[in-house]
């Protein structure tokens, strides 16, 4: 609110002296960036050379901020350059196309409407593009487009798959049998069913990581309803037989659920052949966007599930809640892409395991997790004997991988996977696992070998284990304090 | 977790330079290995060892640590504790060693909370040392 003096604007007004003084604005074409007279901020009094002066500051301010911006850049370009990424296990960087694709449907420009609406065209037009990306997603794996039920990524997908499936048919009985390698998605989600009285049969795997089909027949009971296994494990890469699995369970007609969190869009998977009822997926592990997944739920024979969430009955009520577009479209496009690509970045993968194996192979006191073959070569897990993984870890600064040691989780807890391959603790203490993905460049993988060989040395002639073994000493024999 | 800029300079230097860092070993048969305690704690299936090594002297009738080594198998914050530890070690009495604690070492080395058994470790392992020599005194 202005008030008015004589027809003056009180901003314009002010009082010195007990006398009002009248404050002249400076005309916008005479401010500089700052808002000031620009005839006091460049010292020209003449107009015209005021205005000449300051579009040459203008220009210099120009210059300046963008050639700091590109330094500022650089730097962090290079920070990122040394920094090798081998985590593509945990998760990808997302695939600059489908960034270009979920920008489209987020602003009033692009397509931000509710999937759900019906009424009108911004509901439509969203609809169209959460069912193209269905579609997407559904020839990556030889599927129904109805087939696919969208989550917020493969945790929720296994949670629904587990729990819906144990509940909607508890009356046929209570038995879930699952391994004990399984992602903890699915571990813990049969911990909480134990708490409602169901029984989990957690099978071991063989010293390699896998599952044999002859477990799963033999463990199956007249009141097992539901296998839980993964396709690809994420510490040890190893592939399970799911083809095997899948009719072993379709014969004792028990539900199969796969999570296939690692495998979708990185190995051929077929729905159309493989006995399997119920499968997760994730976005983020394939270059697509985090908080984002999907659930695969076979429709002949149908699998019924009883929902998680309640709500406006989206998904035919299986998962309510509004669909998030631009996830979903980043989903369909990354699906798309992996299953252009897939043959390619296998075969890269594979070359990349390899180069890292053959420099390293020869290395005293060196075991492989799992096993190479019958293996995704994207994941690859190593032992260091006497040498603890985070200690390793923090030698090799300049390279992002994980390790299966205690010291690197918040449990304190050594690898629960490589535990259960029969690996003593102190091999699970001394993995590191590295993950290789679509961005990983040939010299990254050859500059890592002699790097792990230098750390691995270093670390060794400061462990008083590589000394008792140099000097013959039996660690198992010795009684540690 | 991030460890401190103290913790990651200690680990760094010891793995650059282990000599100076004092990491090695004394062998039966070395020169004053009598003279040497030692002190192995931890266990490889619990991803931490720890052997520290502790020379003393008698100097004017009190048995002062003239020199220390030591070897860890561990995570980079129990190869930067006991680093830490052998700096605080060297020229103490025995008295003034069996004295430190590990909170010295947490503070020192701005050790996270899940960190804390690495100092707790670099505390048993002088202990340890200080016992084994004694034992060797009494043989004598």
């Amino acid at each position: 609110m202005w008030y008015t003096i004589g027809g003056m604007d009180k901003k314009y007004l002010f009082k010195r002296n007990n006398t009002w003084w009248v404050k002249v604005p400076v005309p916008l074409y005479l401010r500089d960036s700052l808002g000031f007279d620009l005839r006091k901020s460049t010292g020209e009094k003449d107009l015209e050379k005021a205005l000449l002066a300051r579009d040459k500051i203008v220009s210099d301010l120009k210059s300046k901020f963008v050639s700091e911006r590109q330094n500022n850049q650089s730097a962090e370009a290079s920070i990122k350059e040394r920094t090798t990424y081998f985590d593509y296990a945990s998760t990808t960087p997302v695939d600059e196309r489908v960034i270009e694709k979920m920008k489209d449907c987020l602003s009033f420009e692009g397509v931000f409407g509710n999937s759900g609406s019906r009424s009108h065209v911004y509901g439509w037009k969203a609809e169209e593009m959460v069912e193209e990306a269905r579609v997407n997603v559904s020839e990556l794996l030889n599927c129904d487009p109805r087939e696919i039920i969208w989550t917020s990524g493969a945790t929720e997908s296994d949670n629904l798959a587990i729990k819906g499936a144990a509940n909607f048919y508890q009356s046929k009985g209570k038995h879930v049998i699952t391994s004990k390698i399984e992602h903890k998605a699915v571990l813990d989600v049969c911990r909480q069913l134990e708490k409602d009285n169901y029984e989990i049969t957690y099978l071991d795997p063989d010293e390699n990581g896998v599952i044999s089909p002859d477990a799963v027949k033999n463990a199956i009971r007249e009141d097992t309803v539901l296998v839980s296994l993964m396709h690809i494990n994420n510490e040890i890469g190893v592939i399970n037989d799911i083809e095997e699995i899948g009719n072993i369970t379709r014969a004792n007609n028990v539900i199969f659920h796969v999570d296939a969190a690692q495998s979708a869009g990185k190995v051929p998977i077929n729905l159309g052949s493989l006995n399997v009822d119920l499968m997760s997926f994730s976005a983020h592990k394939i270059y697509g966007p985090k908080g984002i997944g999907a659930l695969y739920i076979r429709r002949k024979p149908r699998i019924r599930l009883q929902p998680l969430f309640h709500g406006g009955g989206q998904e035919r009520g299986i998962r309510a809640g509004t669909l998030p577009t631009h996830q979903i479209v980043g989903m369909g496009e990354a699906f798309r892409i992996a299953n252009e690509q897939m043959e390619m970045d296998l075969q890269k993968l594979t070359n990349f395991r390899s180069i890292l194996w053959n420099g390293l192979k020869d290395m005293e006191e060196i075991y492989v997790n799992g096993a190479i073959e019958n293996s995704f070569p994207g994941i690859f897990n190593l032992s260091f004997n006497f040498v603890e993984g985070e200690s390793l870890i923090m030698a090799l600064k300049n390279i992002a991988v994980s390790s299966g040691s205690a010291c690197t989780s918040a449990s304190l807890e050594p690898s629960y996977v490589l535990r259960a391959l029969g690996r003593p603790d102190e091999l699970a203490h001394s993995s590191i696992r590295f993950s290789f993905g679509r961005f990983t460049r040939t010299e990254e993988v050859e500059n890592t070998v002699s790097l792990v060989r230098n750390s691995v040395s270093k670390l060794r002639e400061i462990s008083p284990l590589w000394e008792m073994y140099q000097d013959g000493i039996d660690l198992d024999k010795i009684e540690w304090a | 977790m991030a460890y401190s800029q103290k913790v990651v300079d200690k680990f760094e230097e010891t793995l650059n330079n282990p000599e100076k860092a004092s990491v090695g070993r004394w062998k039966p048969g070395d020169e004053d290995f009598h003279r040497v305690g030692t002190g192995i704690v931890g266990a490889p299936a619990c991803g931490d060892v720890m052997k520290l090594q502790i020379k003393c002297k008698n100097i004017d009738g009190v048995n002062r640590i003239v020199d220390a080594r030591f070897k860890t198998y561990g995570c980079g914050s129990a190869i930067a504790s006991s680093g830490q530890l052998i700096d605080m070690l060297k020229g103490k009495t025995l008295e003034e060693a069996q004295a430190i604690s590990n909170q010295e070492i947490v503070d020192i080395l701005e050790l996270p909370s899940i960190k804390i058994h690495c100092s707790v470790l670099a505390e048993e392992a002088i202990h340890r040392a200080i016992d084994d020599f004694k034992s060797l005194r009494t043989n004598d």
